[in-house]
């Protein structure tokens, strides 16, 4: 089942394209990684597919039904968006924090329900941070703040996860559990369209690589096929060890390729 | 539950301080005497001093205090800054300017609801500017600067009437005014601010769990389905209502919205929707204490409470900079 489907979609920010009419399919139970070098559009198409930045060109469609037709509240249980580095401005207790993201299931004028209470204990269970439920927000590590905020994220049970860069600043062995969480979303039916630097775990926990480059969409499948040398060396002007351990594929970015920068 | 006892410790508090503020005056009356004059309906000495002359003033300061108290929250929440606050910001000079141009022009002298009107007409013009020039997400100096800038220009026109007010007596008028007092009010006055404030209160009530949201950044807020255009809207217009309206029923009063979320943030766990309602209370109360004061600070002439609020809040303010000043940039 497609959960998300986008068609030429264009967006310019400050009077320069950033998207140029890029395509994108997410369907129902797979992980798939937005790669792509600094400046490639890999947060505007997050932006664009959460229905947060106005489309020059193109449509996208959530559940097959144009994204801006939802109520904001329908399409708030659906659709999540992580973005990067979320702030949080005011130093709340980690439970409430993580009940913002109850929000679009809360009725209105009416105090969170037990359901709710236990949706929030789940979500902050799943990322490794029940014990911290009762601390406040500022108080914790970069590391754990993310893991909190991605918690916030899962907190509405949506079908569709967008989180940009959700392991940047975690440290490897929170990595590892942060992708084997959205590899587990995505087991339990759900969709997740993630922005990854780490080229490795990209190539390991993706079903689906999309690389992007300057707004556009370079290639798109399988990781393997994705990632190529020749493609590594064109987008981030790197060359690569490739290598299998137990079936599962890895990439480790060795070496910059002088003089050829990327666009 | 803890945010219920909050909630009935401050109307407590609210309720023991409008006693005090019944029973305070050239005649004393205790509890007892406040609430027989309160339910006296021969018109007895005591009835009339307690239903005619004290319970105007003492519920002008419960709705004042309320209004300032919670724009002042709301305001916070929205701008996501804790110095963000209804005379800091301009939204209180620009609605003094708006009553002053009801005065000046004779608009007042024509219709009761002139000066209101021309208050919260100048406290929506502020608050739209705010929002313009600093922005969700805009630093604190930024809103700083724009509340000097709104504040500057709203003097400036003041001055402006005052300079060429007609007589110096009238422009000695206006001064007092804006000093900001709850004496010599009627109940017709209460009437007519409760009913502009009331759907000022409701606007910014319904605020609440978008502000919460806003917590997370105008990004992630409009992601949790919330509507940044209709929550500005709400709690500009709700401020520009319950701020103008105060504004032009007592003159300036200034901090109140500072002071009291400030101090009662820590209650409700940092939580900007749930700090709306305890403002309000707190709002009231501190009003209601400052209106004391006043009354019993023996002075030749009796304090204006705009002043003596003013005379609090400044060094809070202060101190509040201090605080953040390694948070600006």
């Amino acid at each position: 089942m497609t959960r998300i489907e986008a068609e030429g979609v264009e967006v310019a920010l400050g009077g320069r394209k950033v998207l140029a009419g890029a395509d994108l399919r997410l369907a129902a139970g797979e992980v798939v990684g937005l790669v792509g070098p600094n400046g490639a559009g890999k947060t505007t198409w997050l932006r664009a597919l959460a229905g947060l930045l106005p489309l020059n060109a193109g449509e996208v469609r959530l559940e097959g039904r144009a994204l801006l037709a939802w109520s904001r509240r329908e399409r708030a249980r659906r659709l999540a968006y992580l973005p990067q580095d979320a702030p949080c401005h005011w130093p709340m207790r980690i439970g409430d924090v993580v009940m913002l993201g109850r929000m679009p299931r809360l009725r209105p004028w009416v105090a969170p329900a037990r359901a709710d209470e236990e949706a929030v204990a789940r979500a902050l269970a799943a990322v490794d941070a029940a014990h911290l439920a009762e601390r406040r927000i500022d108080s914790v590590s970069a590391g754990e703040r993310a893991r909190v905020m991605l918690a916030r994220a899962l907190a509405a049970e949506p079908s569709v996860l967008l989180a940009d860069e959700p392991v940047a600043g975690l440290d490897p062995g929170h990595q590892l559990k942060v992708m084997r969480l959205l590899r587990g979303l995505a087991a339990e039916g759900r969709s997740v369209l993630v922005t990854l630097h780490d080229l490795t775990h990209a190539v390991r926990f993706c079903d689906r690589l999309v690389l992007l480059s300057g707004g556009r969409v370079l290639a798109e499948g399988p990781p393997e096929d994705v990632l190529t040398a020749e493609r590594l060396a064109a987008a981030f002007a790197v060359r690569a060890e490739f290598g299998r351990r137990g079936g599962e594929p890895y990439l480790v970015p060795w070496e910059g390729i002088d003089g050829d920068g990327p666009g | 539950m803890r945010a219920l006892v909050l909630a009935l410790v401050l109307a407590g508090l609210v309720g023991l301080l409008a006693l005090a503020s019944l029973g305070v005056g050239p005649v004393p009356l205790g509890p007892g005497g406040v609430i027989a004059g309160l339910f006296d309906a021969s018109g007895s000495p005591a009835a009339m001093i307690v239903q005619e002359i004290r319970l105007p003033r003492t519920l002008l300061a419960i709705l004042v205090g309320a209004s300032l108290g919670l724009s002042g929250a709301a305001l916070q929440g929205l701008l996501l800054n804790p110095l963000a606050e209804p005379g800091v910001v301009g939204v209180s000079a620009s609605a003094a300017f708006g009553a002053v141009i009801a005065f000046y022009f004779g608009l007042a002298s024509l219709h009761p609801l002139a000066l209101p009107v021309g208050g919260m007409a100048g406290a929506l013009a502020a608050g739209a500017a705010l929002r313009a020039l600093a922005g969700a997400e805009g630093s604190a100096l930024a809103l700083i600067l724009a509340g000097v800038a709104v504040n500057a220009l709203a003097a400036a026109l003041t001055a402006l009437a005052l300079n060429l007010a007609p007589s110096p007596y009238a422009a000695l008028e206006i001064v007092f005014w804006m000093m900001g007092s709850l004496a010599d009010r009627s109940l017709v006055h209460v009437g007519l601010a409760a009913a502009l404030m009331a759907p000022g209160w409701v606007l910014i009530a319904s605020a609440a769990r978008g502000l919460d949201a806003l917590a997370l950044g105008p990004e992630a807020a409009r992601s949790l389905g919330v509507g940044l255009a209709l929550l500005n809207w709400r709690v500009v217009a709700g401020t520009a209502l319950a701020v103008g309206a105060a504004v032009s029923f007592t003159g300036g009063i200034a901090f109140v919205g500072l002071v009291v979320p400030h101090l009662l943030r820590p209650l409700v766990g940092h939580r900007p929707g749930r700090l709306l309602m305890p403002s309000a209370l707190g709002g009231a109360a501190l009003l209601l204490a400052a209106d004391l004061a006043v009354r019993l600070i023996p002075t030749a002439a009796e304090l204006k409470i705009g002043v003596l609020t003013a005379l609090i809040g400044a060094p809070f303010f202060l101190r509040l900079i201090l605080g953040a000043r390694r948070t600006l940039p």
